[in-house]
């Protein structure tokens, strides 16, 4: 049943308080959206990373649905194995059901050490859905630039410099790279738009075989904005088409979050400091505002309207 | 606290969910959101949108729960009628 | 049962079989494959009631079955030479989280150069990851023990995992007579149980958190102290076995070593061909012995000692370097062994097989003649010697 209105959004918690990410942290909101989505019947496996390390900070744990954390770049492989070892022993009769089994990892354990495991996992259609939370970096070991790092951020690997814009690359394309695997439900998320998440983490729980999500999680202290932030300016990432809302289904892409009315990239740019020194630099911007410009066409967003 | 081998499940499983809650995260807090109940339209966008969680519906009011509330202030940023002012935690 | 004919690998595969595993997830490496072929046919036919997952590597394979472990299913995998590497990281993990994971090696040299024929360089590289290593003699070992690592690795007092090695093409690839046990005997020996910490949504725990310097030392303490303790489930789960089919090996297999003047201590298949020269040298009045070791960890040190005691020279042979140490791997062990143990007998080392080279009769004699020296003149020139390289 899809959620209409945020009351429709369970009030069962299953997920913290008392964790220990970072205040306004974007992870945290995902974490408690994801486990109340899905529910108490779950198996949450997290990769390496802010979450893992600020969750199950031993003796305590934030979690309220049995978790496994095991390594960095193999998330997607443990999930195969817990899935594997629950279809075994439903069908043995040692346990009557079978779960959820989600993955959580972010941007580095997903589009860099982890993307192998991950490929091994969807090729094979094991049946989990992954999500990737992308804070853009590696936050955890103190903001180093990883593969899915926005062109022009600064980091402290993708420093802004005489010669340097900053991270010099774009973004790699996780939900392409997930779909060229031909599962059949992809998507992308992101904390501003919860109900938009939370019917995408439904359907996707609902499809068979391996789903994926590119959740975009704003980090305060890695992108250098203010803690009260975190929802404006990943509602910003939407309405500029710098992150636009979209699901995969059997191949097809729709866009699920139509923005008529666009924003300039500079309005999403000019609130985080790890833009700021690309601010008195227009020919850079305008490289950001072509490849924003390129996604709203693609997406069916609007035209930018000031 | 320290844990002695004993006392520690094999693997160092954690078998009490949730066991996180014994670490009373307020104390990070520098301001404090306080909801004036006269505006509050009981939306629930600062409920849904709380990382911690550290707000909850008690007897039909979104009410904070200052143990848990790091004062990220995403909640009074985000409240469509202005009822959650950020106030600064008195020394 | 009656007696067919199995490699090492599809010994391994038959026992797997019988003991109703219930996922098991591996990545072909020669030479190893065979083992996982058969393992994929049992499934593929429905004869094993399982879930194989095909993963792209040696990591994976052994994530996966961490993971599906943890979820309370009965794993296993198996692997050789580079994918054991590649698995290194996530053996301490396997270890540490206490998970009764099973792993066959078909142990194989490790690159550079690249080569795919037996040495122990890759297991030798696991020493410290916490985890029992068995080591086979032959194709029916390799079966009976698979058999033990599961009722060893599941025993309440143990929850570890167990690495069973066979050499590479030699043991793995070499067909013999094995007499199994009948598949009910093997599920009342290593019956399947349900564990008290498993991933289940009913009851939620959390695995593998983080243990910072104030928890850290006690969890690792309490994993390296299961690994200690597990010997007495070792032996006795041996003890057990016997009882049941006949055969049992013990912590190692010492043959004439009562009234020797040098042992040669070995790991692996090569222990029979020892066995051989050293009657052979006996019938020339020569007081030669033989020592197989079986179990590497945990180290059966007080029993070793108090074999090797009554020799004069102990000369161990390494299929494994430790490039810029005093000797190979097994060496510092057995020597370490015997000084904790106030056994005052000389020890000198050997390296040989290192990448499948042969070792033949003529080389064991020149491993037994050097331990012979050592006993007769009492000292010892040369701690470490190269037997079989062309200087």
């Amino acid at each position: 049943m899809p959620y209409k209105t945020l009351k429709d959004l369970p009030l069962e918690e299953y997920f913290g308080p008392g964790h220990r990410l970072c205040q306004g942290c974007g992870a945290g909101i995902i974490a408690r959206l994801v486990t109340k989505v899905a529910g108490a019947n779950t198996i949450i496996v997290n990769a390496t990373g802010c979450v893992e390390v600020s969750t199950t900070f031993y003796p305590d744990t934030a979690w309220g649905v049995p978790y496994i954390h095991v390594a960095f770049e193999n998330a997607a492989a443990a999930a195969s194995g817990v899935r594997a070892a629950f279809n075994a022993m439903v069908r043995k009769g040692i346990v009557d059901k079978n779960p959820n089994v989600i993955v959580l990892a972010g941007d580095g354990g997903t589009a860099d050490i982890g993307i192998q495991s991950l490929s091994g996992a969807l090729e094979r259609g094991d049946h989990i859905l992954y999500i990737c939370y992308d804070n853009e970096a590696y936050m955890n070991t103190g903001i180093q630039r990883s593969g899915a790092t926005p062109y022009g951020a600064w980091t402290t690997t993708s420093p802004p410099g005489k010669i340097s814009p900053g991270q010099k690359t774009t973004k790699k394309d996780l939900v392409g790279i997930a779909v060229a695997h031909g599962i059949k439900y992809a998507a992308t998320a992101t904390v501003a738009y919860l109900l938009d998440a939370a019917n995408k983490i439904e359907k996707a729980l609902n499809t068979p075989g391996a789903t994926f999500m590119h959740f975009l999680s704003p980090c305060t202290p890695g992108w250098r904005i203010d803690t009260a932030n975190t929802i404006k300016v990943s509602r910003l990432a939407v309405q500029t088409a710098l992150w636009p809302l979209y699901e995969v289904v059997d191949g097809e892409y729709i866009t699920t979050v139509k923005v008529p009315k666009r924003l300039p990239v500079i309005e999403y740019l000019k609130v985080q400091g790890r833009f700021r020194h690309l601010l008195n630099k227009p020919e850079e911007i305008a490289k950001i505002q072509a490849y924003a410009d390129k996604l709203a066409e693609k997406f069916g967003y609007g035209p930018i309207s000031p | 606290m320290p844990k002695k081998v004993s006392e520690m499940e094999e693997g160092f499983v954690m078998t009490t969910p949730r066991s996180s809650m014994q670490t009373k995260t307020g104390s990070w807090r520098a301001f404090k959101p306080v909801i004036d109940y006269s505006k509050c339209i009981s939306c629930a966008i600062c409920w849904s949108y709380c990382p911690e969680p550290a707000i909850f519906l008690k007897d039909g009011k979104y009410t904070v729960d200052y143990e848990y509330c790091k004062g990220c202030g995403i909640c009074a940023a985000e409240c469509p009628v202005k009822a959650i002012t950020m106030v600064r935690e008195s020394d | 049962m009656k007696t067919i004919l199995l490699s090492g690998n599809t010994a391994l595969s038959y026992a797997v079989k019988q003991l109703a595993v219930d996922v098991i997830s591996a990545y072909p490496i020669t030479p190893q494959t065979t083992m996982v072929e058969k393992l994929s046919e049992y499934v593929a036919n429905g004869e094993l009631d399982a879930e194989f997952i095909p993963v792209e590597s040696e990591h994976s394979a052994l994530s996966s079955v961490l993971a599906a472990s943890a979820a309370g299913a009965r794993v296993f995998t198996s692997t050789s030479s580079q994918g054991l590497l590649l698995m290194h990281e996530i053996m301490f993990i396997t270890a540490g989280l206490r998970l009764p994971v099973v792993m066959g090696i078909a142990d194989r040299a490790i690159s550079a150069p690249i080569n795919i024929w037996n040495d122990h360089s890759d297991i030798m590289a696991q020493r410290d990851t916490g985890w029992i290593s068995i080591f086979a003699e032959s194709a029916q070992e390799s079966y009976d023990r698979t058999i033990q690592a599961y009722r060893i690795a599941e025993d309440e007092n143990v929850h570890l995992p167990v690495n069973l090695n066979f050499d590479g093409f030699i043991l793995t690839h070499t067909y013999e007579p094995v007499t199994p046990i009948d598949d009910e005997l093997v599920l009342k020996y290593a019956p399947k149980k349900r564990r008290k910490l498993v991933l289940d949504p009913n009851n939620p725990m959390t695995f593998g958190g983080l243990g910072s310097p104030e928890y850290y030392f006690e969890a690792k303490y309490q994993a390296i102290k299961a690994l200690e303790n597990s010997m007495e489930t070792i032996i006795e789960a041996d003890k057990e076995y016997k009882k049941i089919s006949g055969r049992g090996y013990g912590l190692y297999n010492a043959y004439m070593t009562e009234d020797s003047d040098t042992v040669l201590v070995s790991l692996g298949s090569i222990g029979g061909s020892v066995r051989e020269i050293v009657r052979r040298m006996r019938r020339d009045g020569l007081k030669v012995g033989s020592l197989s070791l079986k179990l590497f960890r945990p180290f059966p040190a007080k029993e070793l000692a108090e074999v090797l005691s009554k020799t004069k020279c102990v000369v161990v042979l390494d299929k494994a370097s430790s490039p810029g140490a005093i000797g190979g791997p097994l060496f510092l062990e057995i020597q370490a062994t015997l000084k904790s143990f106030d056994v005052n007998v000389p020890v000198i080392d050997i390296i040989a097989g290192l990448g499948g080279r042969e070792i033949g009769p003529e080389d064991i004699r020149v491993m037994l003649n050097k331990g012979l020296k050592v006993a007769s003149e009492k000292k010892v020139d040369k701690l470490l010697d190269y037997v079989g390289v062309y200087l």
